[in-house]
């Protein structure tokens, strides 16, 4: 954070911002070894780091309130999602009259219209839509998610960037530090990811178990619980019923045809307990959320995010468990890396041919026991090798595809490529992201030549 | 989209919560009525997520005027408000979060509250007090225990703060803990049961069958055979408990049976000890279950509770009645289902007859405790759960120098019993000093010292000497300068609407002390003390 014209100059709203500043101006004891305490440094922090807040939901909504509260003026927001009437009773930015509307827009205005000085641009859209050179411009990213995939597909972008110097030690430029947040009723946990550094979400991905589904044999003849019949209805009786048109949980004309279904189902096996409610909870897998724990976790992290970025205080290192069910149990874990990792390690190492082919290195990683990646997308250095889509990338790279990898590289012996593409990830098929690290046979003396030649 | 509708069913903008306490918890929120004092960021966020979650009502006590710090803070502040009423600007934007809420706002201070209206807190289910020094938070601790008033106490100091409830006695039947052991009675069956198992060839022949025949009758049929070999006794010692295992494998035709797995692994579940736990026993000797006119419910239904077990319930507690899902044939499960609620539905009878006795004999109407409140009693009672908490002045004055010994003791615990001395430094010094420690920087320099002495003071008035209190705390305490910064208000604020919650559902189990945060590695602690 060197600027020294920002920090000379007299910091802007000091009265407003007189408990955030005594905590950013005074030197401490405990605090991180980078901590540079100075009247200036909110509005340092202010004016040079952009965070982004993953999601507008229930953790979303409050991370953009302490953050905004915290010093940062910088934020950007993404999430795909619409306002639903449930999301009321925590999503406190949200009214009534905003059912329908994109959480991520509203979020930002709202909070923009009470924090003045504050600028917040939404992103109304999928993660995965957005360019990977966009989650670059943040100094940290903070996760509010309630989904595995999607806390798995930032952990691999954000590590994407890590890069390693030649002791297998982490570039510190290159280090894309993460605050992740997660709740489930009375529960939750808040984390600080530092790649290369602490673990990342794919290092301890044990801790996620994927959900437990009923087999398919139990739904169609042994059913026992009002789950099984509200399953059956779903899973097998739909289809049978409604062929080819899909299920949308958001209808409610659907769901109502799948609780009636269940509820019939339910009395032929005289089994108890099918109601409308579970029937929803059930298909939609809906997990039970509250504000308090969502204001606990969020504010958790946002402190982290402040403590990292600023140097103020220590960093929690590095899991927190929270469990309101029995008094507040807060646990710390000192989780480790896993130093295999696929994605915050320095990156698989692929041998290739001088005369191997695009199409053949894609091919590699279909078969690679570590990698098992399908419909691989490759980029270099920011450049398109080859693209699976949109369609118009596709066939602006599709000529690369016959083209061996060393001449797409520049001849370079050693490189860095990204390969995007479906991998299995805790027993599922999901959008991963890997950093590869590719190696010619037999090139190293050559391309000393060929460097001398060019330069 | 039903965009264009302008008000909310309240199911489904409460559903997420309505699937954790369900219609009787926030019929509970919905009557409640919480009294904040000072709606700082701490007492605003608290507030917050109890409007959101709709509250019956919230009345807001603070006496001062929106400042600038005000917006560097608090969210529910703006630029509009400077100048106005605090507690009356707060009030405008709860109201906003939720109509179906009452907001209301009194501007006093809080401290004369305390000191010149103490029958003003008796119309409240909880007062929520923060940012409140020692002094005023005894008093009112004496005015709500004497009320019987749930006080929930915050502050938001720095990078550290607190939270501490303060009632006589709270009684929790629905403790919902996060996993129960299931009430299946393997180790003792009744008549029905063992006569359904019976009924059960488990050396049926036809494959499918077989692999669908539930564990628990594979349990009770292996079990009792078991006992013919042994005397009657089942297995307890870990070579037996090895060798009843091997029984039930001995009976797989495939290794693939599912049940027999399930039965496996569920076969402790035959040697668990007959009776009720220690921490029900220690309940239903206490001596509120000696019963009067002026009872509470609660402990009338735990003095049926002990009768029952004395009589009907041959030592065991009534059955609750639910079994989990297991590998099995229809039927089979729903007829046993059908079993457990019926043993269930038997053993609520005869507790609901001795409730009857009980009300009778002292003197209250023998239907004043409905059925429906008996049921749930009895699903319960293997969770029941009984709080007290010592008054603020019991504690201040004689705490229980063991556990502060032990805290001391142990590095996590150690931090928070540092914090928790110093906050308390804090206090003393600001009334000595009328100003924080550190409050100004051409001070910090002398405040440490003096925090430091009045550290000493307060170690040496709860009995303690020679407990070292660690420098670098100290110095950070007189960094902080009672900073309420928005994230750790936020943290503190959401702790104290989750304790909140669950006193006012009298769902889950309450904090048993003084929460400690510590925003330095978030290792925070509770302390009894």
């Amino acid at each position: 954070m060197a600027s020294p014209d920002a920090a000379a100059a007299p910091p802007t709203e000091p009265e407003r911002w007189r408990d955030l500043d005594i905590l950013l101006s005074r030197p401490g004891n405990l605090v991180h070894s980078t901590f540079d305490p100075s009247p200036g440094l909110r509005d340092l922090i202010g004016s040079f780091v952009e965070v982004l807040v993953v999601g507008a939901g229930g953790l979303g909504c409050e991370l953009l309130k302490d953050l905004a509260l915290s010093g940062f003026k910088n934020l950007h927001v993404i999430d795909m999602d619409t306002i639903d009437v449930s999301n009321l009773n925590r999503q406190f930015l949200f009214r009534i009259q905003d059912v329908g509307k994109p959480k991520a827009e509203v979020a930002a205005k709202r909070v923009m219209e009470r924090v003045s000085g504050v600028n917040i641009v939404p992103h109304f859209c999928r993660i995965e839509d957005k360019e990977l050179e966009f989650y670059n411009q943040f100094q940290i990213i903070v996760l509010g998610l309630d989904s595995i995939e999607a806390r798995s597909y930032i952990n691999s972008v954000a590590c994407g960037f890590l890069e390693y110097d030649s002791d297998d030690k982490p570039v510190q430029e290159t280090v894309k530090p993460m605050v992740d947040g997660g709740t489930e009723g009375f529960k939750g946990h808040a984390r600080v990811i530092i790649p290369g550094t602490t673990p990342c979400f794919e290092c301890n991905i044990w801790l996620f178990p994927p959900q437990v589904k009923f087999p398919l044999c139990t739904l169609a003849e042994t059913p026992r619980t009002a789950a099984h019949c509200i399953e059956y209805a779903h899973l097998i009786k739909w289809d049978e019923v409604h062929s080819g048109k899909p299920f949308d949980a958001d209808d409610t004309e659907h769901m109502q045809w799948i609780y009636s279904e269940a509820l019939k189902r339910a009395e032929l096996f005289g089994i108890s307990g099918v109601t409308y409610s579970l029937t929803q909870g059930v298909v939609k897998n809906i997990i039970p959320a509250i504000a308090s724990t969502n204001a606990i976790i969020s504010a958790a992290c946002a402190l982290e995010a402040l403590k990292l970025i600023s140097g103020c205080s220590k960093s929690v290192s590095n899991y927190l468990t929270y469990n309101g069910l029995v008094g507040t149990h807060n646990k710390v874990t000192e989780f480790v890396r896993d130093t295999d990792c696929l994605v915050c390690g320095p990156g698989t190492l692929i041998e290739l041919d001088t005369s191997s082919t695009l199409s053949e290195f894609i091919k590699m990683l279909e078969e690679h026991p570590k990698l098992l990646m399908s419909k691989a997308s490759v980029t270099h250095g920011g450049n398109n090798l080859y693209m699976q889509s949109p369609e118009v990338l596709e066939q602006m790279t599709r000529q690369n595809l016959s083209i061996p990898m060393f001449e797409l590289l520049k001849g370079t012996p050693f490189a860095t490529v990204h390969v995007s593409g479906m991998a299995e990830s805790n027993g599922k098929k999901v959008s991963s992201l890997r950093k590869l690290r590719v190696a010619f046979k037999g090139v190293e003396e050559a391309s000393k030549m060929d460097t001398t030649e060019s330069s | 989209m039903a965009a264009a509708v302008a008000v909310a069913e309240p199911k489904t903008k409460y559903d997420r919560q309505l699937r954790i306490w369900g219609d009787q918890g926030q019929a509970a929120l919905e009557k409640a009525s919480i009294c904040l004092l000072n709606c700082g960021p701490t007492g605003t966020e608290a507030l917050k997520n109890l409007v959101l979650g709709g509250i019956g009502s919230v009345t807001v006590v603070d006496g001062s005027k929106v400042e600038q710090s005000d917006l560097g803070n608090n969210f529910l502040l703006d630029e509009g408000c400077l100048g106005q009423s605090r507690a009356k600007s707060i009030c405008s934007f709860l109201q906003e979060l939720n109509d179906a809420v009452k907001a209301k706002y009194v501007e006093e201070s809080p401290a004369t509250m305390i000191d010149t209206n103490p029958s003003f807190f008796s119309q409240f289910t909880v007062i929520i007090a923060t940012q409140l020094p020692e002094s005023s938070l005894l008093k009112l601790d004496s005015i709500c225990r004497s009320a019987n008033i749930v006080l929930v106490a915050a502050r938001s100091y720095g990078l550290t703060g607190l939270v501490r409830v303060s009632i006589k006695e709270h009684c929790v039947i629905e403790s919902k803990p996060d996993h129960s052991l299931d009430d299946l009675r393997l180790h003792n069956p009744w008549t029905e049961l063992k006569q359904f198992a019976k009924s059960i060839d488990i050396c049926d022949k036809d494959p499918v069958v077989h692999k669908h025949t539930p564990y628990i009758v594979i349990l009770v049929r292996l079990a009792e055979k078991w006992a013919d070999a042994h005397d009657g006794q089942l297995p307890s010692t870990r070579q037996e408990k090895r060798e009843f295992k091997d029984l039930i494998r001995a009976h797989m035709l495939n290794v693939d049976e599912d049940n027999y797995k399930e039965a496996v692994e569920s076969s402790y579940k035959v040697s668990v000890t007959p009776g009720i736990s220690d921490e029900i026993r220690q309940i239903i000797d206490d001596s509120s279950s000696e019963v009067n006119f002026s009872s509470s419910d609660f402990w009338v239904l735990v003095a049926s509770l002990k009768e029952f077990i004395a009589n009907e319930g041959n030592g065991e507690l009534p059955l609750e009645g639910t079994i989990p899902d297991m590998t099995s044939l229809t039927e089979y499960y729903v007829s046993l289902q059908k079993i457990y609620q019926a043993k269930a539905e038997s053993d609520c009878l005869a507790m609901e007859y001795r409730v009857k006795s009980i009300l009778k004999r002292i003197g209250r109407d023998p239907d004043s405790i409905s059925r429906a409140c008996i049921k749930t009693f009895c699903k319960n009672t293997r969770k029941l759960k009984v709080c007290r908490y010592r008054s603020l002045e019991e504690e201040f004055s004689s705490p229980v120098l063991s556990e502060v010994q032990k805290y001391f003791a142990d590095e996590d615990s150690c931090f928070a019993m540092n914090f928790y001395v110093l906050l308390r430094a804090v206090d003393r010094l600001a009334a000595n000093y009328s100003r924080l420690p550190g409050q100004f920087d051409s001070e910090i320099g002398e405040d440490v010292p003096r925090l430091k002495e009045a550290a000493v003071s307060v170690l040496s008035d709860m009995g303690l000497k020679g407990s070292s209190l660690s420098e670098d705390l100290i110095a950070e305490v007189c960094r902080f300068a009672g900073a309420e910064i928005h994230p750790v208000a936020a943290f503190i604020g959401g702790v104290a609407s989750q304790e909140v919650i669950k006193l006012v559902t009298k769902q889950f189990v309450p904090l048993n002390g003084t929460f400690i945060f510590n925003g330095i590695d978030l290792k925070s602690q509770v302390l009894a003390l």
